[in-house]
């Protein structure tokens, strides 16, 4: 915008960065009560509640926590692994599928396509998806539980993937790569896949989140602590104080003497889970933002 | 001829088809098989046979569901929180974006756009431990720090029924009001400058151009907001109404969704008629409302329709 602002437009300015001030208090706040208690010593957590300003500061929850790496590091790795996995997998269905739906003449694409839209207006709501994943494809208790359902592929992103590369991508290059000699899965692997990249970023990031994030399929298909994601374990030592002292692996029958600080262990987790998102998430705001508005507007 | 040159057609397609195979397996499986467990709700339940071969029952179950009684704040729940959460959502985050389009420090509204965002990223999970911080009846912040210095009690909040619609209100707001603003603030972005130094130069003030220009051209997304809000009137978000009240009994009364009921009757009752019933109810109901909402705004706004 241009040229001298008037009193009026400087006012509403003004308005505006208090209202984003206190929005930004606001959503800052609970995240600083939590990193704060995290690092505050259990029996002044006990005695005067969680603090924003810590009197008695105390990292003995971050050393359990070490002491406690074998099953808090199985967790941890368990996420790690099946968002590494999973957005992986995902975004080579996802472009692989949309990539051939893209294809002009083949037989068949539209109704393909249509079958895969409708999965998006239409389901068979979460009882079905339970039986299914538990009587016809047992997913229950292995590494498929958290990868595979729901999350791995879904109607909106083809729809995004297949938009992309049927607006962007020149068609004149593939049908060059095509008079070359090269076949379809070698103009996917070698055109394809590179120019995409933009929106398989963008895709990609909000599928890794959807992994990290995800602790309904653990909830519903994992019962077996040793397929616990760290969620999931995060789930269950909120919902049941005594988890930790049941699951330590320090030596079971001194597990009991030992002083677990129970409520700054709790925290130290979430804490745990919410940092690689807060370090990932300003170097990828744009490709996060981008995503989110694609989704918002056509999801 | 034309039928020899289809032959040559598909043979040149086959790898196509291989390739799409996986994609295709997995919405079988993920979407279509699920779709074919819909009528586990209309089956009487016959264990030797198993659920997917038990005999048809009609809508039985649906009757006994909704004759037990408790159907019915659970429904109400749903739709109550739903008619708040899209009241607010055509208000607040449009608000904001508005106001937050006003500011010219390029740094700064990153910064706070940022930090807006945050929440939204975050797993109910978490959002739950976020609550509890606040809230817990010994150690929270709101009991330890502020009321028992000043009034000298506390509240056991996952006891009292008469906070939580305020709370869950407000917890879902702070979760989503970043990626709202976002939203709508795309949709001002879009707005050429050629309509603002127009209306300057008529003598329009910065209000009248927020009123004139601004929110005509917000109009489409704020009703497809609606729609689409409408459309999962009878959906609720799981995490919400599950994580933070974390599965309080005493709360169900104001806080147990249909999703909520269909994950305690499935998972913890073992009820699966019932479940399955309610849950066929819901996608019946929402798929319905999406065809009657979108009809309905293209008799009134054709341009505003969704398909």
């Amino acid at each position: 915008m241009t040229g001298v602002r008037s009193r009026q437009e400087k006012t509403i300015a003004a308005i505006g960065h208090i209202i984003m001030i206190l929005a930004a208090a606001l959503a800052i706040a609970p995240f600083w009560l939590l990193v704060s208690s995290s690092i505050q010593e259990e029996s002044s957590i006990i005695r005067d509640g969680y603090s924003f300003l810590p009197k008695e500061v105390s990292f003995s929850a971050y050393q359990y926590l070490l002491g406690e790496w074998k099953q808090i590091g199985r967790a941890y790795f368990v996420t790690i692994f099946t968002t590494v996995i999973g957005t992986t997998l995902s975004l080579f269905l996802v472009s692989m599928t949309s990539y051939v739906l893209s294809i002009r003449d083949l037989p068949g694409r539209t109704f393909i396509f249509i079958a895969i839209l409708l999965t998006m207006l239409i389901n068979g709501g979460q009882v079905s998806m339970y039986i299914t994943y538990t009587r016809i494809v047992d997913v229950r208790n292995t590494i498929f539980a958290l990868l595979v359902p729901n999350l791995l592929l879904n109607g909106f992103n083809v729809m995004l993937v297949r938009n992309y590369v049927t607006n962007s991508i020149p068609r004149e290059l593939q049908e060059a790569a095509s008079i070359d000699g090269a076949g379809l899965f070698h103009i996917y692997i070698r055109i394809i896949l590179p120019l995409s990249k933009p929106i398989l970023a963008t895709v990609g990031l909000l599928t890794a989140l959807g992994y990290w994030n995800d602790w309904i399929n653990g909830l519903y298909f994992v019962s077996d602590s040793k397929w616990y994601s760290i969620q999931l374990m995060l789930n269950q030592i909120n919902s049941n104080a005594s988890f930790l002292a049941s699951h330590s692996d320090q030596l079971g029958q001194m597990a009991n003497q030992i002083d677990i600080p129970t409520v700054a262990v709790r925290m130290a987790i979430s804490v745990l889970v919410i940092i690689p998102i807060v370090l990932a998430y300003p170097f990828f705001q744009k490709y996060f933002t981008g995503g989110m508005m694609v989704g918002a507007v056509k999801g | 001829m034309k039928a020899r040159k289809k032959k040559v057609n598909f043979k040149r397609f086959i790898p196509a088809y291989i390739m799409l195979l996986p994609g295709l397996a997995y919405f079988v499986i993920n979407n279509y098989i699920p779709m074919y467990g819909i009528t586990i709700a209309f089956r009487k339940l016959d264990f030797k046979k198993g659920i997917l071969r038990s005999p048809f029952c009609g809508f039985d179950n649906f009757k006994f569901l909704f004759a037990s009684g408790n159907m019915g704040p659970i429904i109400r729940n749903t739709v109550l929180y739903n008619l708040v959460f899209l009241a607010l959502g055509a208000i607040v985050p449009v608000a904001f974006a508005i106001l937050f389009n006003e500011i010219r420090a390029k740094r700064v509204k990153k910064l706070y756009q940022t930090v807006v965002l945050l929440p939204y990223l975050m797993s109910m999970v978490i959002v739950s431990s976020l609550v509890y911080n606040f809230l817990s009846a010994d150690m929270g912040f709101i009991n330890k720090s502020i009321l028992e210095p000043l009034t000298g009690q506390t509240v056991s909040f996952y006891q009292e029924k008469k906070f939580w619609p305020f709370i869950l209100t407000f917890v879902h707001e702070w979760k989503g009001l970043g990626f709202s603003m976002v939203l709508y603030l795309s949709t001002l972005l879009s707005i050429s400058d050629d309509f603002y130094e127009a209306a300057k130069i008529d003598g329009a003030t910065r209000l009248q151009q927020i009123r004139y220009i601004m929110l005509p051209f917000l109009r489409p997304t704020i009703i497809m907001m609606l729609i689409l809000g409408i459309s999962k009137i009878f959906n609720s978000d799981f995490g919400l109404f599950y994580q933070v009240p974390k599965n309080s009994g005493v709360l169900y009364p104001v806080t147990q969704t249909i999703d909520v009921y269909v994950y305690n009757a499935l998972m913890n009752q073992n009820n699966i008629m019932m479940s399955s019933a309610a849950s066929v109810a819901q996608a019946a109901i929402g798929f319905t409302l999406v065809i009657v909402s979108n009809l309905i705004i293209k008799k009134i706004s054709p341009d505003d329709s969704i398909f």
